[in-house]
């Protein structure tokens, strides 16, 4: 077997601070999903081209299978589990349920991942915008309708 | 109808917050325990003997727990034809069968083991073209068809690569033939395409000291997963166990069994362990189901006013390496042959035929987008040689009240004509727009394809506070499923649905569902759930009866208590009838009220072997989509510029969602148009990941104009049908129909990608 070299790492995940050991070579998603075990962000396909694992790292979107679990170290991390505040939801995870934007979920931490961050950084998207933005998560139920009306339903809240 | 409180009403879906927040489990989350990894070593050829397989180097490799090959796994499987092994056995027939299983403590272990196995082959010839491999001389891709068990309603024809085939005959072509004025032949092509649900297949298994088997699945049919493991390694069934979760995206891929089987032999020699395989996207892509290529042949016959008086149809289909499901979609288009038309003479081949290829399977449709391609793209060549408007040729032949389908089947409460117009009214139907643009129409019909006897079954719990346990075996892949369950059981007992729960499968704890497939789950089980609902509100009354001392006639339940309607004030609330009911005295009256439906379908027939002629549906969903489109004559690239789709649902028990489930069928049908086709090299699929196999994103997906139709069906759930995968089947014919308008080009297969379509243009030139 390969020898495993291990690295600490110090970060904040969801609001809380961290610090671990992590495997150097494991990716950003294997580590979220099966160290913190924040099961909501998805593997798709590993090698970012569906958005399913994607998370917010310092503000910014990323496809968490593309990233290393070492590059966590002295950043922020925010998951689809930390969107909602003391029970409340996130206004896009309030449009997602009122829009019904979503069939089988499997995409949608993902998607809300990207439109939150959508949102954060440009207010008031146009169509093209959303579109633009979300052209990296990819929903095999085709509730892509819905989803626009819903991340336009965020704007206006 | 119209004092229903929750059926055709916008209930939010059941799972929203869940799904919304994360907190979602999809079935590899719930793998707990300590655990193996297994990973595949994968046939290198397409069609091949296997010489040797040396596993000496991967069993030392560190981590390395077991391998297995063909060699001492060699248990079958099938749903309807038994040919399939989990592991190969002696050869290999198509390119990455698995061959080999390697479980170690961690994947990547696993992995790099499995890389270390050492396979000799010796090649044989491969078969890649259905029309070549039933040709006496190919090469045999079966030499044992003949010893296989089979379902008899499929005839395959040992010694050849044909694994069924399914024969019909109405009426008499010759003399249909002789009654045209004009006849119109042509061929026609469906490639294969993969469901690419976002979350991939999984599995674990576990096996506990006392023979106790557990299987985690992402199956859409827990139920049939049990019996299949059942069936092939001689367990019963209840020493099975079967538990799915919300499934990430199903589309038929994930009907049947599959990878449960490569599992549970691991799992069986390390008790306690929890033995997961999870397929990366291109084991997803090359490993599972694909649907089958058709290669077609159309005869049209018909008279000057449009009237079609005879049809002959040969269906070709690919039916890949094993087709231990493929048999029946072969079966299924085959007894559908004249779409949503009635055609007085028809006479159909529908041949499933073994290659080298990947396994093929059911996909949303199963059958009917391949086999309405080449109605639908027939109906307007036949349109334009007549000189009639491709809208009118369909109302012309659509089916009608009374119609009888191409199995002589009669068809009642069609709303066809209404699904036509309506579109075609929302795209501006006769109105040419510009140079370049173009309309197309296309009908459609499904039926579920599913044995006459498969079933469903529910039980209702009422707790003591009147609250209520829905249980049901049907999957949750996105359909919305709970939701429209939820209603179904709320209406009935006029409970609302936040006092209802509902469960995931589990074969342990929730009754028999036989498939969440077909688009039968709303009307199968909707009417089980809705008996057993019944069948609870009938306990409920009775014990209220006797507890108050009135004839149960004179009952009525609010919801929250059992009344008189004569006395009002002769009442009881349900708490005092669901909690153990006694009398004043003390004595007791009734236990706890446990509901229980069942379902069979009593309409449907075997068919006759010759003729296909028979009931095979348990009831008929029509529809029809309209597209406008423009195409840039320089690049061929085609731009949706209206997209309109109308099914007849009969009744929908949500109107949001059957909306949300026609728009996602309705871009899954669009993606299949304009970009999905797997492509292969000698049984090598070239694309395997969504760089290069792309499917549609935010961002070219159009506005879609959805309308839903309710023309009551008498068997339904209050007048439900199924819609889950009806939409898909009209928008690549619409779409081609559209672009061939806009150009006055001709086009026989898809995707129209714009290579495809420049090509057809300067062929015109």
């Amino acid at each position: 077997m390969k020898m495993v070299q291990k690295m600490k790492i110090s970060f904040t995940v969801n609001g809380d601070k961290e610090t671990r050991e992590v495997t150097v070579g494991q990716t950003l998603l294997k580590f979220i999903r099966n160290e913190l075990h924040l099961t909501g962000t998805k593997e798709g396909c590993e090698i970012g081209e569906c958005g399913a694992c994607m998370v917010l790292l310092d503000g910014k979107p990323v496809n968490s299978c593309l990233v290393l679990a070492v590059e966590l170290d002295g950043k922020e991390l925010v998951t689809i589990e930390g969107l909602s505040k003391n029970g409340e939801l996130d206004r896009v995870q309030k449009a997602f349920v009122e829009h019904s934007a979503f069939q089988c979920g499997f995409c949608t931490p993902g998607m809300i991942i990207s439109a939150k961050a959508l949102l954060d950084r440009n207010p008031n998207p146009t169509d093209e915008d959303i579109n633009e933005a979300l052209s990296g998560n990819l929903c095999r139920c085709g509730a892509y309708q819905e989803i626009r009306e819903a991340v336009k339903a965020s704007v206006k809240k | 109808m119209s004092d229903m409180k929750y059926v055709g009403t916008d209930v939010s879906r059941v799972d929203a917050l869940e799904k919304v927040t994360g907190a979602a489990q999809y079935i590899e989350d719930r793998f707990i325990g300590p655990m193996l990894h297994v990973k595949m070593k994968k046939s290198t050829v397409a069609h091949g003997k296997i010489k040797s397989i040396d596993t000496s180097k991967a069993l030392q490799y560190p981590g390395v727990k077991a391998v297995l090959t063909g060699k001492e796994y060699s248990n079958k499987i099938g749903l309807y034809l038994i040919d399939r092994n989990f592991l190969a056995v002696d050869k290999v027939r198509f390119w990455g069968e698995p061959v080999a299983i390697v479980a170690a403590v961690t994947e990547e272990a696993a992995a790099e083991a499995a890389e270390l196995i050492e396979v000799e082959y010796e090649e044989l010839p491969g078969v890649f073209d259905p029309r070549e491999a039933m040709k006496p001389d190919a090469p045999l891709i079966h030499e044992d068809l003949g010893s296989y068990k089979v379902v008899p309603i499929f005839y395959p024809k040992p010694g050849t690569n044909i694994a069924n085939h399914f024969k019909l005959r109405k009426g008499d072509v010759k003399k249909g033939f002789a009654e045209a004025d004009l006849i119109v032949e042509r061929d026609f092509k469906v490639p294969q395409m993969q469901h690419v649900s976002i979350e991939t297949h999984k599995a674990a298994a576990h096996w506990s000291p006392d023979g106790k088997l557990t299987v985690w699945s992402t199956a859409q049919s827990p139920n049939v997963v049990r019996q299949l493991l059942s069936e092939s390694l001689a367990i019963p069934m209840h020493k099975i166990r079967v538990i799915s979760s919300y499934i990430g995206g199903g589309f038929g891929g994930k009907a049947g069994a599959s990878l449960e089987g490569l599992v549970v032999p691991l799992a069986q020699k390390f008790p306690g362990y929890v033995v997961r395989i999870v397929f990366n996207r291109e084991e997803d892509m090359q490993g599972t189901f694909t649907r089958q290529a058709l290669y077609s042949h159309l005869k049209t016959g018909v008279r000057k006013d449009g009237r079609i008086t005879a049809l002959e149809y040969e269906m070709i289909w690919d039916g890949g390496a094993y087709t231990e499901y493929g048999v029946n979609i072969v079966r299924s288009a085959g007894y559908s042959s004249s779409g949503a038309y009635e055609i007085p003479n028809v006479k159909t081949d529908s041949y499933c035929v073994y290659t080298n290829n990947s396994i093929g399977g059911p996909v949303r449709g199963f059958g009917m987008c391949e086999m309405q391609w080449g109605i639908e793209r027939q109906m307007d060549e036949v349109a334009k040689e007549l000189n009639m408007d491709p809208l009118e040729i369909r109302l012309i032949n659509g089916m009608k009240d009374g119609s009888k389908t191409a199995a002589g089947q009669e068809v009642h409460n069609v709303g066809f004509d209404k699904c036509l117009k309506t579109v075609a009214d929302k795209i501006g139907w006769g109105k040419k727009e510009g140079k370049f643009h173009g309309k197309g129409i296309a009908g459609l019909v499904k039926c579920p394809a599913q044995p006459s006897n498969a079933s469903s079954s529910a039980i209702i719990r009422i707790n003591e506070d009147g609250t209520a346990h829905v249980l049901v075996g049907a999957a949750e892949m996105g359909q919305g499923m709970l939701t429209a369950i939820s209603q179904i059981a709320a209406e009935t007992l006029h409970i609302p649905v936040e006092k209802i729960d509902i469960k995931l499968p589990d074969t342990d704890f929730t009754p028999y569902e036989w498939q969440s497939v077909g688009s039968r789950i709303t009307y199968t089980c909707g009417t089980s759930v809705k008996r057993a609902a019944e069948d609870a509100l009938g306990q409920i009354y009775c014990i209220a009866a006797n507890l108050l001392g009135v004839p149960e006639e004179d009952l009525t339940f609010d919801g929250s208590k059992i009344y008189s309607t004569k006395d009002p004030n002769i009442k009881a609330t349900i708490r005092e009838v669901a909690d153990s009911c006694k009398k004043c005295t003390g004595e007791g009256i009734a236990g706890p009220i446990i509901g229980r439906g069942s379902f069979v379908p009593s309409n449907m027939t075997n068919l006759d072997p010759e003729t296909g002629q028979g009931n095979p549906g348990m009831f008929y969903c029509f529809g029809a989509t309209g597209v406008e489109v423009e195409v840039d004559p320089e690049t061929g690239v085609v731009t949706i510029l209206q997209l309109a789709s109308a099914i007849d649902a009969g009744k929908a028990i949500n109107p949001r969602l059957a909306n949300a489930q026609l728009r996602g069928g309705t871009v899954m049908g669009l993606s299949t148009a304009l970009y999905e086709e797997l492509r292969f090299d000698k049984g090598v699929i070239l694309n395997r990941n969504f760089t290069d196999y792309k499917i549609c994103s935010i961002d070219n997906t159009p506005h879609i104009d959805s309308f839903i139709i309710e023309t009551p069906e008498e068997g339904g759930p209050f007048g439900a049908r199924g819609i889950g995968e009806q939409p898909m089947i009209g928008v690549a014919p619409a779409v081609a129909n559209a672009v061939c308008d806009a150009l006055g080009i001709d086009v026989d297969t898809f995707p129209l990608t714009p290579e495809r379509v420049w090509r057809a243009i300067n062929e015109k030139k």
